[in-house]
């Protein structure tokens, strides 16, 4: 019952009201159903799959064999895996250095165009990754106006993958930090600096202490699909600089090595739980920062 | 006071920075769907149309060489493009009715659920969402092909198991707009229904279903969406099947010309309308339901990429 109360946002402050209707549990099971048809089945299968022996061309046996882990520590893959989360790491970390100021922007010093602005962050989060993506090609592209005007030449390489990601992840970091920056009290900072605090120290010590779990979580929001990320470096560096992701499409597609592309696939699920797991919990635990 | 002039403006500045860099490139594309063949493409070239020059002989593109409409037409009556488009429209709208009710089941139930039911079967929603996408299409391409060997009947790759690996990303996404919003709503009115007499169904059908529906339109038209402009999933689970973005995808990695960017221009177009149409809904409803604004439902309808 008090789990029932305390999600009903309209009844703060009011007395506690025994009455709380509620739907019956059951409605969970049809996606229940669906989640562990297609969700949890093809996650087991692929688990299966990791530890079968490949026996001919698209043949497997399954059993418990750990040779395609072993391989999966190799010096080759162990290197993609660590470029590709330093790739995210270093997009996130950008990502946050362009998106911070922008929401804390809307949400201290605008008022009349706040949705307006909000909507002009949002258009281009809603509009197609891959068209997105088409455009910045166009714009890097080594005989656009860019190489040619400004000597800035990055088409094909980790630089343009790095704007690539930034470019088109940044909405989803702007949102939950926007998020945050909105429910703060700003009479707090003013009250810092009336008493003397410097601006940046007021900032530093409120305004920033009390949006972390917002750029925290928007920051997990990015990192984690930035490392699984398969069409940016695609695109943008032509298959010079791939990410664990393009290794893992390249075994289903060209090299029909499906245990080992397994083995890929639950090696990053496994570098990344870590992460997936603090952003679960900071998602369920406050649902308005994770949604 | 001076001060925070200064820091506004800079701030100010910055955003205009970042503006620039989020439009441009779009700007550029749709500009570029008016773009003619290069000079020299142009001077070997004795048609009529300069969109029948084939794509391998146009020159360069990534540069202004004249203005045109013809990419429009050309793209509009390429082969391949068109029927792909309506197979991703397809797929999205199925995709977005089954997802849309599937998440709006698991809405009402969980929002006012024990916690001990609730977590993790929010922890599996959550899971959904942010496992990524090559791993579930690599995974989804397993299973797909394993399962007619088992369960007779089961489709073989194409359109059912695009459509079938959509809606688990689908069902999370729209289950998270809608408790949003249901659970911003608060549940007077429903006591009050209650109070009045009404039973279970009827207050469900004339209170609850109601001040839902813009957060269920909500839902299924970013559902559509994201299944719409979705290419990985879908580019290993589609068999022979040629969706939009598998169409798009191929026309950027090796041949490109205008008419993609125009057919972009299109869908882009189309995706501010509804853009635009889903704002207006979810403002006026807000505005009509008064104080109880659903403060969730923004952040909520805006997490997921």
């Amino acid at each position: 019952m008090a789990a029932a109360e305390d999600v009903t946002g309209s009844d703060v402050g009011r007395t506690r009201r025994s009455f709380s209707p509620r739907y019956p549990a059951w409605l969970t099971s049809p996606s229940f159903v669906y989640y562990a048809i297609f969700f949890l089945g093809p996650l087991a299968i692929l688990v299966a799959f990791s530890l079968a022996t490949q026996t001919g061309f698209n043949a497997i046996t399954y059993g418990f064999d750990t040779s395609q882990f072993h391989l999966v520590t190799g010096s080759l893959y162990v290197k993609i895996f660590a470029r590709t989360l330093v790739m995210a790491g270093v997009g996130s970390l950008l990502t946050m250095i362009v998106g911070y100021p922008i929401a804390y922007w809307m949400a201290r010093y605008l008022t009349t165009y706040k949705m307006l602005a909000l909507l002009l962050v949002l258009v281009p989060f809603w509009t197609s990754f891959l068209i997105r993506t088409y455009a910045l090609k166009i714009i890097l592209d080594s005989h656009g106006y860019l190489a040619k005007y400004l000597g800035i030449n990055i088409m094909y390489t980790k630089y343009a993958v790095a704007v690539g990601l930034v470019y088109n992840y940044l909405p989803l970091f702007i949102i939950p930090v926007f998020a945050s920056l909105e429910r703060m009290d700003w009479s707090l900072v003013e009250a810092a600096t009336d008493l003397g605090a410097k601006p940046f120290n007021a900032f530093r010590e409120i305004t920033l202490r009390l949006t972390l779990p917002g750029v925290v979580t928007g920051a997990l929001l990015v990192f984690i699909p930035m490392s699984g990320e398969y069409i940016i470096p695609n695109i943008l560096s032509g298959g010079n600089y791939e990410f664990v992701g393009n290794v893992i499409g390249d075994q289903f597609v060209s090299a029909q090595n499906q245990p080992f592309g397994s083995a890929l696939s639950i090696s990053l699920m496994i570098a990344l739980s870590g992460f997936v797991a603090i952003y679960i919990l900071f998602a369920t635990k406050e649902e308005r920062f994770g949604a | 006071m001076r001060r925070v002039v200064t820091a506004k403006r800079a701030f100010t500045a910055w955003a205009v920075c970042v503006f620039v860099f989020l439009y441009l490139p779009i700007a550029v594309m749709a500009l570029f769907a008016f773009n003619k063949p290069s000079a020299a493409a142009l001077a070997g070239f004795h048609g009529s149309n300069v969109c029948d020059i084939p794509p391998t002989q146009l020159g360069n593109l990534t540069v202004w060489n004249g203005f045109t409409t013809c990419w429009f037409a050309s793209g509009l009556h390429d082969p391949t493009y068109i029927p792909a488009i309506v197979t991703s429209i397809k797929i999205g709208a199925a995709a977005a009715v089954v997802s849309t009710l599937l998440g709006l089941g698991a809405a009402l139930a969980l929002a006012r659920m024990n916690k001990f039911l609730r977590v993790p079967f929010d922890s599996l929603v959550y899971l959904t969402l942010v496992v990524p996408e090559i791993v579930i299409a690599v995974a989804s391409l397993i299973f797909f092909v394993q399962a007619p060997r088992y369960v007779p009947f089961f489709p073989a790759l194409g359109p059912w198991t695009i459509f079938f690996g959509q809606v688990v990303f689908g069902a999370s996404l729209a289950m998270l707009i809608i408790r949003a919003r249901f659970v911003g709503m608060g549940d007077t009115l429903e006591e009050a229904g209650y109070d009045l007499g009404s039973g279970r169904l009827s207050t469900f059908w004339q209170i609850t279903l109601p001040r839902l529906m813009p957060a269920i339109v909500a839902a299924a038209l970013l559902t559509f969406t994201f299944s719409f402009d979705d290419y990985v999933l879908p580019a290993f689970t589609n068999g022979t099947t040629n969706t939009w973005p598998i169409v798009l995808y191929s026309a950027v990695r090796f041949g490109i010309t205008p008419a993609v960017n125009a057919l972009a221009t299109i869908m882009l177009s189309v995706t501010i309308v509804v853009i635009a149409v889903t704002g207006v809904v979810l403002r006026r409803s807000r505005t009509r339901a008064g104080t109880d604004t659903d403060q969730a439902t923004p952040a909520a309808t805006l997490r997921i990429g």
